[in-house]
């Protein structure tokens, strides 16, 4: 076996345990952890495809920041993960049912999937030849030429998911004292001191 | 694509004795150390206590905040690294189309400037 067959395995078998420990860990930041341990061993897969942006990618964005958030979320939320687990039992039929369905339509698609006879050919003629181009630029000559549009809603995304989490979260209280750079700069010391002289016994 | 695999044997080496290094120290720790549990070693310290609460609480939801508008700048700058990579082959329209999209988010940056979502209080 090569080299690259061995670490494939290794990496596939990384990202296979890593799901199923996020699924049946009873603590859940461990299963956060076993979250990220697939995120990066499929970085590790993509990296094997040749894909080096979006492994890297994937280590920054998901592990960097995603997983981070849900590490914060998990450690820091007020839940009672005790009282949750009690009460899965009661919720358990229904959930199963609604599995059965997902699993009954993921077969139905998968089932009847087929290729059109010129998908491999349009995919095959789309990419630059990444023997000879480096796979970033190649993804740089795609992204923002052919897929111009996808690309401008993306960044509409971004632009919604900004603002909605500003809109959702952002409460101003009144009467705290703020940050103010420029004042706190122009701030003189002499106006800001002043020396009284106290007479014994009288006070101010 | 053999090359490109093979400059990233190092990292795969790295990993390796990454992996085999932390299983050493945890079994040489399993078996060599002298192993004499107590209850006692686990409590709280004599002049501790034990916890009264959980740990987990509420707390303010402009952390959540925080990291969310890090998590976008991280997407838009994730965006710029193949438009720079390729930014001698990429054309007018590439390079128009990547400063519409910075524009976009330039106002939504505006936006949270203006709303002082980016202060601490």
């Amino acid at each position: 076996m090569t080299v690259p067959a061995i670490a494939f395995y290794c990496f596939a078998a990384g990202v296979l345990a890593g799901g199923l420990f996020t699924v049946i860990s009873r603590h859940p930041v461990h299963s956060v952890l076993w979250l990220i341990l697939a995120f990066l061993s499929s970085a590790g897969l993509f990296v094997l495809l040749g894909a080096e942006f979006v492994a890297m990618l994937l280590v920054i964005v998901y592990v960097g920041a995603v997983a981070v958030l849900f590490l914060f979320v998990v450690m820091m939320l007020d839940v009672d993960f005790a009282q949750l687990r009690a009460e899965m039992a009661k919720y358990l039929p229904l959930s199963l049912m609604i599995a059965i369905v997902l699993l009954m339509q993921l077969a139905l698609a998968f089932g009847s999937w087929s290729f059109a006879p010129e998908a491999e050919d349009l995919r095959a003629n789309i990419a630059p030849p990444l023997e000879e181009t480096h796979n970033t630029a190649a993804l740089g000559l795609l992204i923002y030429d052919d897929y111009i549009l996808l690309f401008q809603l993306s960044g509409l995304i971004l632009l919604v998911a900004m603002i909605g989490a500003i809109v959702l979260t952002l409460r101003h209280k009144e009467g705290i004292k703020r940050q103010d750079v420029l004042s706190q700069m122009y701030r003189d010391p002499a106006e800001a001191l002043e020396i009284k002289d106290v007479k014994p016994g009288q006070g101010l | 694509m053999d090359e490109l695999l093979r400059e990233y044997l190092p990292i795969v080496v790295f990993l390796g004795v990454a992996i085999g290094l932390g299983l050493v120290l945890l079994a040489a720790a399993a078996v060599a150390a002298v192993q004499n549990p107590d209850p006692e070693k686990v409590s709280a310290y004599e002049c501790g206590f034990n916890a009264f609460d959980d740990a987990r609480m509420k707390f303010d939801v402009r952390f959540y905040l925080v990291a969310i508008l890090f998590i976008i700048f991280d997407l838009e700058v994730a965006f710029l690294f193949p438009w720079a990579v390729a930014f001698k082959d990429i054309g007018d329209v590439g390079f128009w189309s990547m400063m519409v999209f910075l524009a976009v988010l330039t106002v939504g940056f505006a936006y949270e400037w203006k709303k002082g979502a980016l202060e601490w209080e």
